[in-house]
């Protein structure tokens, strides 16, 4: 008997053709076996510290901050191992991969952070990987394609639909009903099917808690603000998993606004509030009337996904987190702001949560301190900004 | 008796399996799909297995993503797509008709909505091809509360207790997947299913359809030789009916031959 529910509320669930089923339950198994298995852990600590690099820092960003009223902690997720937070559960996933004798990995990437994450690893545990990746993020970000191709994966260009990251995940979806025996989907965000979302959510919780026991350090509190992005919502609900309980530590969920809420182009699935099925799971779903998916809109890649995790949903629906929107010129002066502040480029994708922090800073009128998830850095994004620049 | 009933009775009376061709509803266009199932139905189908257009078809394959991207593109809508069913069961109100459509254009109509409406087309079972067993409760309610049967997927990885529940839900026919994937004809359909067959005979299911991968007449008769009562051939006929007219009757005449 599983130990999680498949449910958050209404949210979440098992949506998939029969035949991933037995695919499902066995992955059920393993990940619940490994999370009380010693031996799991310490291999995965081991991991965690020496080959991603763990702890990550927690930096005060004070020249960043517009307001002195306001001090922000960035939780440095972009030094992790591989350029961002994927790499966390993407090295608890391998490990349960070899646990259920398989050699190959099937994943799909939006921004290619996931994909990266996985071909590093697939490396390093001596297993195949085959990455679906949208045939327009390729071309958006042509650096981590390369950077898969390198470390030895595979990866296939998706054309169909839009060319992003819902088509991406069809395709793994399609690759695994064909070869679940040899293969695992290694998902990359806190989404999908039962029980991928509480899998990813309790290898992604590292980040919450480390930043939890580093702000008791640094300020003797816990912050009033706790602040990430949201593409499927695997960094967001690893910075929230240990405050959830917390109940004077807001929790802030940041969708991508792309060209603004009401222009339709966007990818804030919360914000619409409307309820569908995609992708094993039941959430709030970007869609027509009928139930036709739509296609979302987002700067960046890796936020570029019309669904989300189904326990970001029931945060939401609960009110136990709130979710805002930030578009995309908004996250583009987010991204120049920490550039030229501290020297540090992160991620479009972190810059939304920064931009959010930023305007909520500029507004404050007491006291108030902000723990903004930094989940990856943005080296991957140039050619994005080069382009913009250029375009200007 | 439901028209299923009717169907397997006579072809088993006749010492026959039953074939039915699957297309998607309003590839390429509305009329044009009128005239393929009317082919069809002229042309020796027992019954249609008819594909709602959804955009993430998952389930499927190239072939049939590829027609589904057509009627999505032509402005199929499931209402449309009902209205075409509707259209042809006033024509052959004999044939029984199977709706195959993905859970999320279920659940935005309205999941008893959904099966009321399609009941009034003259739909005469539903497959939804992202829900199994775990999630099937509130679509089976609603399915037998319109008098609709629902059809379970067997797949060829099912443990004794899936078929066991398979046989127990599903009405009109048991969909039996013949080997791991998606849609389409480059994977050829898997080896025999003999174990399965039995084991959901036992358990004395509706009859078994053999459905995946089946592209040849000589498929046909390999499903019937295991224990099957009928096959159902998908991707290999939407190819046909991209050809002309003409190959999608000659396509459908020859399989149902095979049939015999
Ligand atoms: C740096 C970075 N942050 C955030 C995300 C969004 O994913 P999630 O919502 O799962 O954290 C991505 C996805 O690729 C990413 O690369």
């Amino acid at each position: 008997m599983s130990h999680f529910s498949p449910y958050f509320g209404e949210f979440g669930g098992t949506y998939v053709p029969e035949i991933l089923v037995p695919a499902l339950d066995q992955l059920t198994e393993a990940f619940e076996s490994a999370l009380v298995d010693p031996s799991f852990q310490e291999e995965l600590g081991k991991l965690l510290k020496h080959y991603a690099g763990r702890p990550t820092p927690l930096y005060e960003a004070t020249h960043l901050s517009p307001n002195p009223l306001v001090r922000i902690f960035l939780k440095r997720e972009d030094l992790v191992h591989g350029g961002a937070h994927k790499t966390n559960q993407v090295l608890a996933q391998g490990l349960l991969t070899q646990r259920m004798g398989k050699k190959e990995i099937i994943a799909e990437t939006g921004a290619g952070q996931h994909g990266v994450a996985t071909a590093m690893v697939a490396a390093m545990l001596g297993l195949k990987a085959r990455i679906y990746m949208g045939a327009k993020d390729c071309e958006r970000q042509q650096p981590n394609v390369y950077r898969m191709k390198l470390m030895g994966a595979e990866v296939i260009p998706v054309h169909s639909g839009s060319g992003t990251l819902k088509d991406a995940v069809n395709e793994a979806l399609r690759d695994w009903a064909a070869n679940y025996d040899s293969a695992h989907y290694l998902l990359g965000t806190a989404a999908g099917p039962h029980p991928f979302p509480h899998l990813v959510r309790e290898f992604q919780r590292i980040i919450g808690k480390e930043a939890k026991a580093q702000m008791l350090e640094a300020i003797g509190r816990l912050p009033d603000a706790a602040i990430a992005c949201v593409g499927g919502g695997s960094n967001a609900i690893g910075l929230f998993a240990d405050f959830i309980e917390e109940k004077g530590v807001e929790l802030i969920g940041v969708e991508p606004g792309g060209e603004g809420l009401d222009t339709g182009k966007h990818g804030a699935p919360i914000h619409l509030a409307r309820v569908g099925i995609l992708h094993g799971m039941k959430s709030y779903l970007m869609q027509d009337g009928e139930g036709q998916v739509e296609e979302s809109h987002s700067i960046s890649a890796g936020l570029d996904y019309p669904a989300v995790g189904p326990q970001h949903a029931y945060l939401a629906q609960t009110g136990r987190a709130q979710y805002v929107a930030i578009t995309d010129d908004e996250a583009i002066e987010g991204f120049k702001a920490l550039c030229r502040s501290e020297g540090i480029i992160p991620a479009i994708e972190s810059s939304h949560a920064l931009a959010y922090a930023l305007k909520r800073a500029k507004a404050a009128t007491k006291e108030e301190v902000l723990l903004v998830n930094l989940s990856g850095r943005g080296d991957k994004d140039l050619n994005t900004i080069m382009n913009l620049e250029a375009a200007q | 008796m439901s028209l299923y009933d009717a169907m397997f009775e006579r072809l088993r009376a006749d010492k026959e399996g039953a074939f039915i061709p699957f297309l998607t509803l309003g590839d390429p266009d509305l009329e044009t799909s009128f005239e393929h199932l009317c082919i069809m139905a002229e042309n020796g189908a027992d019954a249609l297995e008819l594909g709602m257009p959804f955009s993430d078809p998952v389930a499927d394959g190239p072939t049939i993503q590829a027609a589904t991207l057509r009627a999505l593109g032509a402005g199929t809508t499931p209402k449309k797509a009902l209205g075409l069913i509707r259209r042809l069961k006033d024509k052959y109100p004999e044939l029984p008709v199977g709706l195959l459509t993905y859970a999320n254009l279920v659940f935005a109509a309205g999941i008893e909505q959904f099966y009321q409406d399609a009941k009034a087309a003259g739909v005469d079972s539903v497959l939804v091809a992202d829900v199994p067993l775990k999630e099937s409760a509130p679509f089976v309610a609603a399915a037998k509360a319109a008098s609709v049967a629902p059809v379970m997927i067997a797949p060829p990885n099912a443990t004794d207790a899936t078929l066991k529940a398979v046989a127990e839900l599903s009405e009109g026919y048991v969909y039996l997947v013949s080997r791991a994937g998606v849609t389409g004809t480059e994977t050829a359909a898997g080896k025999p299913l003999g174990h399965i067959i039995e084991t959901l005979k036992g358990y004395n299911s509706a009859p078994v359809v053999l459905g995946f991968g089946i592209s040849e007449p000589s498929q046909v008769k390999a499903a019937l030789a295991s224990g099957c009562d009928g096959a159902i051939s998908g991707s290999a006929t939407v190819k046909a009916a991209e050809r002309s007219p003409h190959a999608l009757a000659r396509f459908v005449e020859g399989m149902k031959a095979a049939s015999r």
